[in-house]
């Protein structure tokens, strides 16, 4: 598992504006190694991600995408390395973290209306009934569910909603605690354009009014491409850190994925090519050039 | 069957104090079913509690083999094997079968203990039917406490328990320790299935725990209103059954089902009209 070789250059980032200092970054990991017995998904992982930055984490399926995330929520042991999220480790429920998970649907036997679920973010984490709080409750559940368009259908069975519906819900769940670091786990998947284009909306917006840092998992940049201020891509073990322009090149993709990779710009999106069926997950997810991204731009 | 109605029969039973001690004991257990069902429901836990309420059947029969109380064995075997279910992942594939694999084994380990018990029937017969006539106040006493306790522990734990049921992804990174919080609840839904077992019989002890919460979800998907429609429903049934299988003389459990069947039926027609409107807050 060598990636010494391809490990950005020291001065490849340092010049843009969101370097800071470890005492500031939202989140900071130096030299984290992730391994799961003689399995090292990732090595020497150096990252400053700056208050108010759009980090997107790239790669294919196995590559070690999920456990970056699990590791940001303290779900998962770093095998070696420092990690502090929102300026502490990431211990268990680091109320600074919000989280959006996959959509998924949600069982729809399961009776409880979408402000429930929103609910559940801002104080489901405490302990007692919670009814002293009740009002300042209702009244920040009743603010983010404006401010995310679920107003419409916050009183319904979570359960009887579509798979957009759910997600927006899931997107004012996270922001309902006003988080300095939002970690968003795949959350466009099986989304249709428009409400991948509603979410990626409203967590940038979050970001930007709020100053929050995001880490978004996703198969492919595209939908959130505009919005990327830097990319984190893995592969294999082997990674880089830069920004679109740095590291969505065919260069470094070839080298990344040690194939020979082609990078394709058209109207503003990538479209990365490999070789036939050799970047396996990658073609077979769609990643970065499904059918129906093409006719789109941001 | 002319006895069923017979109100001054009831009216004259209703004042003896057996009674009123069966009606105290079945409205602290239709208390504790109904704000325990949501839960449970919300957890699809209900195969988990019937696999409870047998094994609580198997630590009674244990107890009257051995000349102990029987509540408090039923108690005992009931938490073992709450334990033992709240260890296993709810999520793993295999989590029913597991049920099923022990539910039959204590049920049929029970059985040879009913066997080898050679006091009286009626014994026996109580631990799979109920018996909440004849009550002794120990008995009462005991299912106050842990009623105390579990309402106590409930209230404590409500939002991460509600959290950790609905969502247990995002309450696990929100640092919910839903590991340990599904223990602790298989223990208090343990601790009410035992003391259910003594008064409506582990074979029936669903009709308290599942169907009202079942009904009251059917009908509303806001928490606290499917509580109190669940508590509502519970006692219904518990306090009602009572009230009804005293003039006949009939088992207690017959009417509790009848009843929290009753109401699911409605609740689930109400339900199915409503579908289409969405409108089930």
């Amino acid at each position: 598992m060598s990636r010494a070789d391809i490990r950005p250059a020291p001065t490849a980032v340092s010049t843009e504006p969101w370097e800071s200092t470890v005492e500031h970054a939202a989140v900071a990991l130096a030299g984290a190694r992730l391994a799961y017995g003689d399995r090292v998904l990732w090595d020497g992982l150096d990252l400053d991600v700056a208050p108010g930055e759009f980090v997107a984490v790239l790669g294919p399926n196995g590559s070690g995408k999920t456990s970056l995330m699990r590791v940001l929520l303290g779900l998962q042991k770093l095998s070696a390395g420092t990690i502090r999220v929102a300026g502490a480790a990431p211990g268990k429920g680091n109320r600074a973290i919000g989280y959006i998970p996959q959509q998924r649907a949600i069982d729809p036997t399961v009776a409880v209306r979408g402000r429930d679920l929103v609910g559940l973010g801002y104080d489901g984490h405490r302990w007692g009934l919670g009814l002293a709080g009740m009002r300042a409750r209702r009244q920040r559940v009743d603010a983010v569910l404006a401010a995310v368009g679920a107003t419409g259908f916050a009183d319904r069975p979570v359960g009887l909603l579509s798979g957009g519906e759910q997600q927006r819900l899931r997107v004012a769940q996270a922001l309902v605690g006003e988080p300095r670091v939002l970690l968003c786990d795949e959350p466009l998947l099986s989304l249709d354009l428009a409400h991948q284009r509603a979410v990626s909306t409203l967590i940038d917006r979050h970001r930007r009014e709020t100053g929050s840092a995001v880490l978004f998992v996703t198969h492919e940049i595209n939908p959130v491409l505009p919005l990327v201020d830097r990319v984190v891509y893995l592969v294999d073990g082997r990674f880089r850190v830069g920004t679109p322009e740095q590291v969505m090149t065919s260069e470094t993709l070839s080298e990344l994925y040690r194939t020979d990779v082609s990078v394709v710009r058209v109207r503003g999106q990538i479209h990365v090519v490999g070789a036939h069926g050799q970047l396996g997950d990658l073609c077979e997810n769609g990643a970065h050039h499904p059918p129906h991204q093409d006719t789109v731009d941001h | 069957m002319d006895k069923l109605f017979d109100i001054d029969l009831t009216l004259r039973l209703l004042s003896l104090p057996f009674v009123t001690t069966a009606l105290i004991v079945a409205a602290v257990l239709g208390l504790l079913a109904g704000v325990l069902g949501p839960l449970i429901v919300s957890r699809n836990m209900a195969f988990s509690v019937h696999g409870t309420s047998e094994l609580a059947l198997t630590g009674g029969a244990a107890a009257l083999l051995l000349g102990w109380d029987v509540g408090n064995g039923a108690l005992a075997g009931a938490i073992v094997a709450a334990l033992v279910l709240g260890l296993l992942s709810r999520r793993s594939a295999d989590y029913d079968s597991v049920i099923g694999v022990v539910l039959a084994f204590g049920l049929g380990l029970g059985v040879l203990m009913l066997w080898l018990y050679k006091g009286r029937a009626a014994n026996k017969f109580g631990l799979l039917t109920g018996q909440i006539v004849g009550q002794d106040f120990a008995s009462v006493a005991l299912l106050s406490g842990c009623a105390v306790v579990v309402l106590g522990l409930l209230a404590a734990l409500y939002r991460p328990l509600l959290f950790a049921g609905v969502d247990p992804e995002v309450a696990r990174a929100r640092g919910v320790p839903t590991t340990a919080l599904a223990l602790v609840f298989a223990v208090m839904v343990g601790a009410a299935t035992a003391l259910g077992v003594r008064t409506v019989g582990s074979l029936l002890v669903l009709a308290l725990m599942v169907t009202p919460a079942a009904a009251a979800c059917r009908i509303t998907a806001s928490p606290l209103k499917a509580t109190l429609l669940a508590v509502l429903f519970a006692e219904v049934a518990a306090v009602g059954g009572i009230v009804l299988s005293l003039a006949p003389g009939a088992p207690v459990s017959a009417f509790v089902t009848a009843l929290s069947f009753l109401i699911y039926l409605v609740c689930w027609a109400i339900s199915r009209t409503r579908r289409g409107s969405l409108t089930r807050a």
